[in-house]
């Protein structure tokens, strides 16, 4: 028993550390392919408007919600300290340093990272994957690095749209709705918003698109050495969730390793 | 005779704790077409995979054109790759693009040739291949007969000196599976590929076989004559030759 227990465990481990070796080999491969001639520009572009593009509207949406209820919680909970005049200030940095680029990473996850994990899983399915090799393409350049330049360009993008959008339902909120004072508003976010805030977000939202790209791209390249997640369609639907969870949780668990780094 | 073209020495192969390939050896030459044959799970398709280097044996070498495939690096192995054309069981195609832009991938990522030039190639290949009127398609529009044709135009694009077809006729009616065989047969005319086909289209198949091996319990067999088979005293191959089939088979059958 204890005997089984045991052995079930080193062999858990192995597991896991060769899938950590495995998925820093992707990781280096798909970096190396950035580095190729001939760039592959028209890849990058329909990648940029997939990722980008397409997500525009869920990132309009979620920004403008968001902004809005920082800008009801935050007049309620300033009033308290009669400090309302601040509401801008508070809106402003919450989204700059933390809501933007972590809000931004978990909805590109959920509506790119998923479509990224299952298209690739598929083509390693249906043996897509294997006829790029054996043309001696080679399937990282070709598939997996539009996707990685394309993210990387898209997500701080997004998160910049989301900020704004964020501050301007938060105004819309706040000011429009509960009757802060315009001025006092732009005048607390002014003085208060330093390049320094701007940067984290922006440091922040390039570290999330790798671990988006890397975690969802590399799960369906690999689809077929997963533990547990058995065949065909069901195995690449096991994949999928499991890269959309594994890709949500790394962010935030970044997050707090980022802020800890750059406060 | 001269030397092989390739040649899989003292193969081991194992998944797991499943022995796939036992201590195997092939010799395939040039300008041949040798048919690997067996039941479903024998190691086939596995065979084919280790050629290429998508796989790596446990032991055992496997040379292509003289060069060890398992002692390869990855450029090295791509490199290799561009004398192999595969035509896949499921022609794996590249669902995302249209059939012009599949059979055209291979001219646009490993040569250099002009936008023109690869359009007059591709389109002098579909005219061969029947596929005039079909280029503006996308895989799933097509029927398991046209994937085929596409796979087959795209695996020839590059000129390779040998195809592998995995099961190239498995999912077709007997129409379209002789329709192919006859493609094959054109086709390996005109290009003078060395063929290695992967079927258990048995007996049909043997039509187009110079040599036929059979694939049975990890172990190989290998025959120089398709009627040879018949008469192997394996009991696993009598069983085997008896299930797929059936009457005895003589080269006279063949046209």
């Amino acid at each position: 028993m204890i005997f089984k227990f045991i052995e079930n465990l080193g062999a858990k481990a192995l597991y896991y550390l060769s899938d950590l070796g495995r998925m820093g080999v992707f990781l280096f491969r798909v970096l190396a392919g950035v580095f190729k001639r001939p760039f592959r520009y028209r890849a990058v572009l329909g990648q940029l408007r997939e990722i980008g593009a397409n997500s525009l509207g869920v990132i309009f949406f979620t920004a403008a919600f968001t902004g809005m209820v920082l800008g009801l919680q935050g007049y309620y909970t300033l009033r308290k300290f009669g400090s309302e005049g601040l509401l801008g200030s508070a809106v402003s940095l919450s989204l700059l340093r933390e809501m933007g680029p972590v809000l931004t990473a978990l909805m590109v996850t959920g509506r790119a990272g998923s479509a990224m994990c299952a298209e690739i899983g598929i083509m390693r399915n249906s043996e897509q994957i294997d006829a790029l090799e054996c043309m001696a393409v080679d399937p990282f350049r070709y598939l997996i690095t539009p996707k990685f330049v394309a993210i990387l360009i898209a997500v701080p993008l997004l998160t910049m749209i989301f900020n704004v959008v964020g501050i301007c339902g938060g105004y819309l909120a706040g000011v429009k709705m509960l009757g802060v004072n315009p001025g006092a508003f732009f005048s607390g976010m002014e003085s208060s918003v330093v390049n320094r805030d701007i940067s984290m977000g922006i440091i922040k939202a390039l570290v999330f698109a790798v671990l988006i790209v890397w975690i969802c791209t590399g799960r369906g390249y690999y689809v077929d050495k997963i533990d547990g997640a058995g065949y065909g369609a069901e195995g690449v639907s096991r994949v999928t969730t499991q890269a959309v969870v594994l890709s949500s949780i790394s962010i935030l668990v970044w997050d707090y390793i980022l802020t800890a780094m750059l406060l | 005779m001269t030397e092989p073209i390739i040649e899989l020495v003292d193969v081991v192969k194992d998944f797991g704790s499943q022995r796939i390939l036992d201590h195997v050896n092939l010799e395939i030459y040039g300008g041949r077409t040798t048919v690997i044959a067996g039941g479903s799970g024998q190691g086939k398709s596995v065979t084919l995979k280790l050629i290429l280097g998508l796989l790596k044996p446990d032991s055992g070498a496997i040379l292509v054109k003289g060069r060890d495939v398992t002692a390869m690096g990855r450029g090295e192995l791509n490199e290799l790759r561009s004398v192999f054309g595969v035509l896949f069981q499921g022609a794996a195609l590249l669902d995302s693009l249209n059939v012009f832009d599949n059979v055209a991938l291979p001219l646009r990522e490993r040569t250099k040739l002009r936008r023109e030039e690869i359009r007059d190639r591709v389109i002098n290949t579909l005219v061969q291949l029947g596929l005039v009127g079909h280029d503006e398609k996308f895989p799933a529009q097509l029927s398991g007969g046209m994937k085929k044709r596409v796979g087959l135009a795209r695996a020839l694009q590059l000129q390779p000196e040998i195809m592998l077809f995995d099961e190239p006729t498995t999912g077709l009616d007997p129409e379209k599976t002789l329709e192919i065989y006859q493609l094959f047969f054109e086709t390996q005319r005109r290009f003078g590929y060395t063929s290695v086909i992967v079927s258990h289209d048995i007996p049909k198949v043997f039509n187009l076989a110079d040599q036929v091996v059979v694939l049975n319990g990890g172990k190989l067999v290998a025959f120089d004559r398709p009627e040879e088979i018949q008469l192997c005293e394996i009991p696993e191959i009598q069983a085997f030759v008896k299930a797929t089939m059936g009457h005895l088979y003589h080269s006279s059958d063949l046209e």
